[in-house]
């Protein structure tokens, strides 16, 4: 039992972070703006709030600036994407890039220094109850954060005026210009949102998973945050199984190697990506969902007639 | 005016090089920014401390995170631009060395971790395995459980002779002592090495050791009050109560006999691979031990510089129980670098 409660421990740790980004990227897409920059506002978000947090001594100061961040980012994507119509991959690409530069030198002078660890909440009482306790009760804030914004962002999307926007912008961005809405107003706001859970994904990185900063920290978790999007067939609630799935089969497979289990290594490296895709993949067989779930203008680009 | 054009054309890569022409210029490629706080890092402390110890003789320059496959033209213009020497830093700058090498046969190359040499080329690593030994054996002490995690890299033999030496180091103090070993297929990704480490921690390992390139598993040491090692740097800021000890790359003792060699005129292309007896390979200080400990490791550091203790010295079985080496034979240099089995007592099957 105690075996199951560090495990599932350490599955929230490993899942929180492509849960915050991919929350976000979920709403960029609903918007039709396909952004792939995730990964360099991940790690922009990473290095403020690590510089933030150690500069400043308070994690909560460096969540902050790891929102500031962020949006600062998706501003940039959203001024050259949708104001200036460039293409949306090459743009996204080109964050990517240019947050992996920016966040090495502005992360310069802090590789090597020991980070400062949001701690994780105590309720006296609750958190010490057998079993559920640190699992329910005791974790960080960015972990209630993360299931907080999702489940926001589900029941927005579904059941509100504002989500009902969102998807119509998405899925037809004529028709909502012709309905009087913003189209690009609304897809900037899209984009600066999903900009603030990239960041937030990062200082969770730098702030939790592992207090230190060293460049390219992420590794690849911002793409990981995009595929899980698509494979959850923009579903909020798939989205939640995706990135919990992909960390308990990335810790699963660490358990199975350190136990001994005479299976090929790369084979289970591989593993919580296949794992991932195979579920998502199959939980997805509803063609009409599908359909109804994918926004029809994702990556194309709009300019309103005056 | 003139100062200014100089400096305006070197800075564009165009070098003139003015009176001070008995200046050797040596230069440095390396394969990551040079404050990694790692491997590349340690080869950029080298370089200073050649600038300390030559002063004006000498000049240094450097270019960072040159890629791999895109070396060639980089070597090639340091080549152009004057430098003498060139270290070129990574296992991956082999062939494009050799490359440039050939074009400039009056220029000397150094290329760290590789195996193909010629007259102008040379070859240098380090014999890590030493202190895998050492904290092997520190382990060995230490540990409750008589059980160690090990996450590893790639299966390539440099990593497999570091689980071999730590594991025969541990064994020496403890007959039963037992390893887990989880690969994480990759050098760099502090997430997912925390996340193997707590794996194995959880798993019921008390002491961590690692050879990946980020601090995260001795931050996860710290944070369950249990104890690791630092690689390739000393790591101690990253957990002052969780660190033993740190095997540190030090390249500055070969850089300098190096640099001295071009500049007396007697450098000829050469294999080195040095242990701590050369310095190459240093530890950390020794923290959070008990006396006897650190008697106990500072004894082993000694007899392996002495050469009186070699980390593969027989019997060494495999694990299906075959003999490698028997009682008293060291096993040599070239049966040490093919290295591809695991020792008796390693609780993983190596990956092909």
């Amino acid at each position: 039992m105690e075996l199951f409660e560090a495990f599932v421990l350490t599955v929230i740790t490993a899942a929180t972070p492509l849960l915050l980004a991919a929350t976000g990227e979920l709403v960029t897409e609903r918007a039709g703006v396909l952004n792939l920059g995730v990964e360099g506002m991940m790690l922009v978000g990473a290095v403020s709030a690590f510089a933030v947090a150690v500069t400043t001594g308070s994690p909560i100061l460096g969540i902050l600036a790891a929102m500031v961040a962020g949006v600062s980012m998706a501003a940039i994507f959203a001024f050259f994407a949708l104001f200036l119509v460039t293409n949306q991959v090459a743009t996204g690409l080109a964050l990517t890039l240019f947050g992996l530069g920016v966040s090495g030198m502005l992360g310069a002078s802090f590789v090597g220094e020991p980070g400062v660890k949001l701690a994780a909440i105590h309720l006296p009482g609750l958190s010490e109850l057998p079993l559920v306790g640190r699992i329910l009760f005791g974790q960080d804030p960015l972990v209630y954060g993360s299931l907080i914004i999702l489940l926001g962002v589900s029941f927005l999307l579904k059941r509100s005026h504002v989500g009902l926007v969102v998807r119509a912008v998405g899925d037809n961005h004529h028709s909502a210009h012709a309905l009087g809405y913003n189209v690009l107003m609304i897809r900037v706001a899209a984009v600066l949102f999903g900009g603030l859970c990239a960041g937030l994904g990062g200082a969770y990185l730098s702030l939790v998973y592992t207090p230190q900063w060293t460049e390219g920290m992420t590794a690849g978790r911002g793409w990981i945050a995009v595929a899980l999007v698509v494979f959850s067939s923009w579903i909020p609630g798939r989205l939640l199984i995706g990135a919990y799935l992909f960390g308990a089969v990335t810790l699963l497979q660490f358990h199975l190697q350190a136990v001994g289990v005479p299976v090929p290594s790369q084979f289970l490296s591989a593993l919580p990506y296949a794992a991932t895709v195979i579920v998502l993949v199959v939980i997805s067989r509803n063609r009409r969902l599908l359909r109804t779930h994918t926004p029809a203008m994702l990556g194309s680009t709009f300019v309103p007639d005056k | 005016m003139k100062k200014y054009l100089v400096a305006a054309l070197t800075a564009f890569g165009l070098s003139i090089t003015p009176a001070a022409a008995e200046q050797l210029k040596v230069g440095f490629i390396y394969v990551g920014p040079q404050n990694d706080g790692g491997w590349t890092q340690r080869h950029d402390i080298g370089r200073q401390a050649i600038e300390a110890e030559f002063g004006d003789k000498i000049e240094t320059v450097f270019i960072e995170s040159v890629p791999e496959a895109d070396s060639t033209r980089v070597i090639e213009r340091m080549a152009r631009g004057g430098a003498k020497l060139i270290f070129t830093t990574s296992f991956g700058f082999m062939d494009p060395t050799l490359e440039v090498a050939k074009k400039f046969p009056d220029v000397k190359f150094e290329h760290a971790t590789g195996y193909k040499r010629t007259e102008n080329v040379s070859t240098y690593s380090s014999r890590f395995y030493e202190g895998r030994y050492v904290i092997g054996k520190i382990a060995g002490k230490m540990s409750k459980t008589g059980v160690a995690g090990y996450i590893a890299s790639y299966p390539i033999p440099e990593v497999i002779r570091g689980i071999n030496a730590f594991l025969l180091g541990a064994q020496s103090v403890n007959p039963d002592f037992k390893l887990k070993v989880v690969w994480v297929n990759t050098w760099f990704d502090p997430a997912k090495e925390a996340d193997a480490a707590k794996a194995l921690f959880d798993q019921g390992v008390d002491i961590m050791t690692q050879h990946t390139d980020s601090p995260a598993p001795l931050q996860i040491a710290q944070e369950r009050g249990l104890h690791g090692f630092g690689q390739a740097n000393d790591q101690i800021k990253f957990a002052p109560g969780a660190q033993y000890t740190a095997i540190i790359d030090n390249w500055s003792p070969y850089y300098i006999a190096r640099t001295k060699a071009v500049l007396d005129g007697n450098w000829v292309a050469t294999d080195t691979w040095g242990g701590m007896d050369t310095g190459m390979v240093e530890m950390a200080p020794l923290t959070n031990l008990p006396d006897d400990v650190k008697a106990m490791a500072e004894e082993t550091m000694r007899l392996i510089k002495s050469k009186e203790l070699h980390p593969f010295t027989g019997p060494i079985a495999k694990q299906d129980g075959s003999e490698v080496a028997a009682a008293g034979v060291v096993m040599d240099d070239g049966a040490l670098a093919g290295m591809n089995f695991y020792v008796k007592g390693v609780d993983d099957k190596l990956p092909q």
